[in-house]
């Protein structure tokens, strides 16, 4: 390798404490015999961790960013229309970039084989869906409001309404999985894992805005959710 | 810098929902150059009780050490057939599997190279981020001279190597331990 291209290798930033959560979250049951007991080792991003998968539209269904229309009917619940901006972190859109969403139906229950509890499935939502951010970073999905349903961490546990959206961005160090939750919501206070991140600011960045912009009328409320993805360090890493 | 990234919530129990579609167990197509190996291993937790609902994700060069990514401007050739990306779930017993081509050496700090190697990322319910791990290849001469694998303190490197399965040609093992005295090396590598 010249030294050349060395010098170019620019890494991503590292989030600033308290802005991520911590993997041990004892109020999250789930993390007490998952989470690693040992410190995590500080690698420097090399080659391979500011590259990543990169994705075309050949592997985008273009009918995925509406999840009420994948059925024979129309999906039950109120539909809405979430939609927002994936930028990197000082405000450049991040295109082309594949988003990935899951969710609960309008009753709270999701369509997999581990969610039996007592609520009705829908045979005509999945609660699957995928887009492909646009020249200017953007997505819009047509979907259900998801319902709030209970769970098991502890007493009377019940989990807010939201939506579980999975992104690549441009490189490896930029893969950001998280979940989308609704103003308003009661159980946000309650939520172990709404509440697994110290900063207050960045667990509100969570909670997706009310938007008249979008709603449909007559149709669709509409909610508005940008996706903030690691920017690039000011300098090159390496000289 | 005007804004911060968003944080990481965990993908919960039902993410094969969503990302199922995006499975890839095998990397390589008809064609692609270099050594075809099956890696497969199993997820176990801090009380060794097989994990069945993780999944890892890959990303790898191809067998010349060449990323398919613009940001990668090495003079080696893109294999068509092969983009380096693999999600892979494990199953009811904890177990994955996949099949790909063990990767060339790829660039590292101040001019060398680094051993072969593939980037693992590790997602489960109960992990509120992911966990960032690699796979390295036994045997490997560069191995010992690979400034990631001397990061690590040498009593647990070997939970970054797959090994070679006696009796099975091509076949490597390699483990996810999340916790414990076998607990597989994770990185920090930002977000």
């Amino acid at each position: 390798m010249s030294m050349a291209m060395a010098s170019r290798l620019v890494g991503y930033r590292r989030p600033l404490p308290g802005t991520q959560p911590n993997h041990l979250h004892p109020p999250y049951g789930s993390s007490v015999k998952r989470a690693p007991t040992k410190p995590l080792i500080y690698l420097p991003q090399t080659l391979s961790e500011i590259t990543g998968p990169t994705f075309g539209p050949e592997l985008v269904d273009v009918k995925a960013c509406d999840l009420t229309r994948q059925g024979s009917g129309e999906a039950l619940g109120e539909r809405i229309v979430v939609s927002g901006r994936v930028l990197d972190e000082d405000g450049r859109p991040v295109r082309n970039t594949l988003v990935e969403i899951w969710q609960a139906n309008a009753a709270g229950r999701y369509l997999h084989r581990n969610d039996q509890h007592g609520a009705p499935l829908d045979p005509n939502f999945t609660g699957c869906g995928h887009a492909m951010t646009d020249n200017e970073g953007r997505y819009r999905f047509v979907t259900i409001r998801p319902g709030e349903y209970p769970w098991g961490n502890h007493h009377n546990a019940w989990r807010p309404a939201h939506i579980h959206f999975s992104l690549f961005g441009p490189a490896f160090a930029t893969r950001l999985v998280t979940q989308m939750y609704f103003p308003g919501d009661p159980l946000l206070a309650y939520d172990p894992v709404f509440n697994c991140t110290a900063d207050e600011s960045a667990r509100q960045r969570l909670i997706s805005v009310f938007d008249w912009d979008t709603t449909i009328p007559g149709t669709a409320l509409g909610y508005h959710f940008d996706l903030i993805l690691s920017g690039r360090e000011a300098t090159p890493m390496e000289k | 810098m005007t804004l911060r990234a968003t944080t990481w919530q965990t993908v919960g129990p039902f993410f094969t929902i969503g990302l199922t579609r995006m499975n890839r167990t095998e990397l390589a197509g008809p064609g692609v150059s270099g050594e075809r190996v099956t890696i497969e291993g199993h997820m176990f937790d801090g009380d060794g009780t097989p994990i069945p609902d993780a999944m890892i994700e890959i990303w790898q060069a191809n067998s010349h050490g060449k990323y398919n990514h613009p940001e990668d401007e090495q003079d080696k050739p893109i294999e068509p057939g092969f983009s380096g990306y693999g999600r892979i779930p494990t199953d009811e017993s904890g177990r994955f599997s996949f099949t790909t081509i063990q990767p060339g050496a790829v660039p590292g700090p101040d001019g060398k190279m680094q051993a072969p190697h593939i980037a693992v990322s590790v997602f489960m319910r109960g992990l509120l981020r992911r966990l960032v791990t690699r796979i390295y290849f036994q045997d490997e001469p560069g191995n010992a001279g690979d400034f990631v694998l001397n990061l690590v303190e040498p009593s647990r490197r070997g939970t970054l190597i797959a090994r070679k399965v006696a009796g099975r040609e091509g076949v490597l093992e390699w483990n996810v331990v999340t916790q414990g005295a076998d607990e597989t090396v994770f990185f920090d590598c930002g977000m």
